[in-house]
């Protein structure tokens, strides 16, 4: 058995979302390399090489992979990958984004989203919006796997692996990143927060989502997420839906305001600690899920809520 | 230009499926049918590049089961031109279709391909990957918005932290998430006029693709059901109920 992870990050740091992958591949067991494709990302390399579990970091250090273009990352994996029994990334837009491409060029199949491992080559993950587990086994040679953040605790630091740089492949020059527009904010990461206030629909609009929400989240240090239907309306940035097509969350808290509960957001947030849902509907699926239910005005209940922390 | 989509046939988004009692698969049998969400996502996006003078054709690709035909004829009603049914009971698996659609773009020769991000049965979300790695085409998946001129896509693509805008060059994959356009209503009429429209069937053997299976399911099941909560009578109520819960300070 030997792993190779695919690093997430900027360029300057490392993506919470690899320390779940790293854990995902220790259970595996063997050696467990990380490769670190970027630009003057040393530091990354540098912080990879202190997770704990990891035997070595390949470092791919180049311009063209700046930008992470899933065309050159992958045509960099596989030139890496000759020997590894299992090359595992995130299942994040990042890793959804890079790693078909490269079990396709295997000639394997990519095990999508695995939310726990039963062997070195049966996995349980799962399908129709998180309402079925499958269990699946793989005989290629090689298993590509995508991993599901929230099913694995985040690897520690403490190691000392060595960095070994290794050669860039040539720039395929298929694409070109023109814009990025990342959204800027002060709180928690979605994915990885211990507490997260949503909002749906039924706070009406943008304003009002950010004007009733917001004070919440911020006296429980919270980040802050949203049903799709909040999202399709421009409530809030895209980044912020959280469901079966959205972003996975399990969070000590989470407190759904104003959200019906159908099954694709369900799918996003079930596996919360404790859930709390605000809902004037008394008969609102959501309520089937959640720990502790308020049903109410969510513009009354939301605001003494707030105070009463 | 001519423009390929992939249309999948999968369980309609409202129903709630269950598992078979001895836990081999997924109880489909009497369930509604539809297209994959983001295929009519798909689909709409390359009859709105034709509508624009863009694409002069839209064909539409499914592979399945003989029933996928109904699928293809959905797409047909939006507005695509003409249908391919690759059909096969196999199994069949998102490598296998993304070889399947590889051997169509060879014969059809589209400088784009539009695929749904996701089916939202296998929750995959790899196909429209696959394929771009397999034709070595670039590649924009999760779009958002979608601009073609001067044979390039200008592509914005909704990623974890927001939203990214690449450009690259035809032909290629795009892959839609939910925000790229909302799917138009077939009418009547269009319905009725998609009977007329051409559908050609294929067979993954004609084709020369090897379909069979990589991954095989030893079980489903059901996850854990959440134990029933309690509505809690109010704030005060709540506030108590979150500290013992040790989840507040
Ligand atoms: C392919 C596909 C993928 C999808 N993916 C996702 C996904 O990833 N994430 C996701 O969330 N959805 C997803 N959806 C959409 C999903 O099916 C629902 O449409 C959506 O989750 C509904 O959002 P909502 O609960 O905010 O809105 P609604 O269902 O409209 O619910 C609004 C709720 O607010 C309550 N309310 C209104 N006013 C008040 C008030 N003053 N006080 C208290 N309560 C109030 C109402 O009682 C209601 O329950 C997807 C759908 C499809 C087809
Ligand atoms: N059997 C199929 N027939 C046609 N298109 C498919 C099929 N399977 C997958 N696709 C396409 O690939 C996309 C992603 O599917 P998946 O990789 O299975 O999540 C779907 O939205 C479809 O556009």
């Amino acid at each position: 058995m030997s792993c190779l992870v695919i690093a997430e990050h900027d360029n300057t740091s490392l993506k919470s979302s690899t320390l779940n992958a790293v854990t995902a591949a220790a259970k595996i067991g063997g050696e467990l390399h990380l490769l670190v494709a970027g630009c003057a990302c040393t530091s990354v390399a540098d912080s990879a090489a202190r997770i704990v579990g990891v035997t070595k970091v390949l470092l791919a250090d180049a311009p063209h992979y700046a930008d992470q273009s899933p065309e050159n990352i992958a045509a960099l994996v596989l030139a890496q990958a000759t020997g590894f029994s299992h090359v595992l990334a995130p299942a994040t837009t990042a890793g959804k984004n890079l790693m078909p491409r490269v079990a396709a060029r295997l000639d394997v199949a990519q095990i999508s989203e695995i939310v726990a491992i039963e062997s070195a080559d049966t996995f349980v993950r799962p399908i129709y919006a998180g309402n079925v587990l499958a269990t699946v086994q793989s005989s290629d040679a090689v298993k590509v796997i995508t991993v599901r953040t929230t099913a694995f605790e985040a690897a520690g630091e403490g190691g000392s692996a060595a960095i070994e740089k290794v050669t860039a492949q040539a720039d395929r020059g298929q694409s070109r990143l023109v814009s990025r527009e990342l959204t800027q904010s002060a709180r928690p990461e979605l994915a990885a927060a211990k507490i997260v206030v949503s909002g749906g629909r039924g706070l009406g609009s943008g304003e009002s989502y950010h004007r009733v929400l917001e004070p919440l989240a911020d006296k429980l240090g919270a980040a802050m997420g949203a049903s799709r239907a909040a999202v399709d309306a421009g409530y809030v940035q895209n980044d912020y839906q959280v469901g079966q097509t959205g972003k996975i969350v399990a969070p000590q808290l989470y407190i759904a305001v104003g959200i019906s509960g159908a099954i694709q957001h369900l799918a996003g947030m079930k596996e919360s600690r404790v859930i709390v849902a605000i809902n004037k509907d008394a008969d609102a699926p959501i309520f089937q899920v959640a720990d502790y239910g308020l049903v109410g005005d969510l513009f009354e209940l939301v605001p003494e809520l707030t105070a009463a922390l | 230009m001519k423009i390929l989509v992939s249309v999948k046939r999968v369980v309609d988004y409202n129903v709630k499926v269950r598992v078979k009692a001895d836990g081999t698969g997924v109880d489909v049998a009497n369930a509604k049918m539809s297209m994959n969400p983001f295929d009519e996502i798909a689909v709409e996006e390359a009859v709105r590049l034709k509508e624009a003078g863009i694409a002069t054709e839209v064909v539409a690709v499914s592979a399945g089961i003989a029933n996928c035909q109904e699928t293809l004829r959905t797409a047909l009603a939006i507005g695509a031109d003409r249908g391919i049914l690759i059909e096969t009971d196999v199994e069949l698996q998102p490598l296998a279709v993304a070889k399947l659609l590889k051997a169509v773009c060879e014969k059809e020769q589209p400088q784009i391909i539009i695929c749904g991000k996701q089916a939202i049965d296998d929750d995959a979300n790899q196909t429209g990957q696959m394929l771009a790695a397999l034709m070595d085409w670039p590649q924009a998946a999760f779009a958002s918005k979608v601009i073609v001129a001067n044979g390039k896509a200008t592509v914005t693509r909704e990623i974890d932290g927001g939203l990214e805008t690449i450009e690259i060059a035809l032909p290629a994959v795009i892959t839609t998430d939910l925000r790229l356009n909302e799917p138009r209503y077939a009418t009547l009429p269009n319905i009725m006029k998609a009977k007329k429209k051409p559908l050609e069937t294929l067979t993954p053997e004609a084709l020369g693709i090897d379909v069979s299976p990589r991954l095989k399911t030893l079980k489903v099941a059901e996850p854990a059901k959440r134990a029933a909560g309690i509505k809690v009578a109010d704030v005060a109520e709540l506030v108590a109920k979150l500290k013992n819960e040790g989840v507040i300070a």
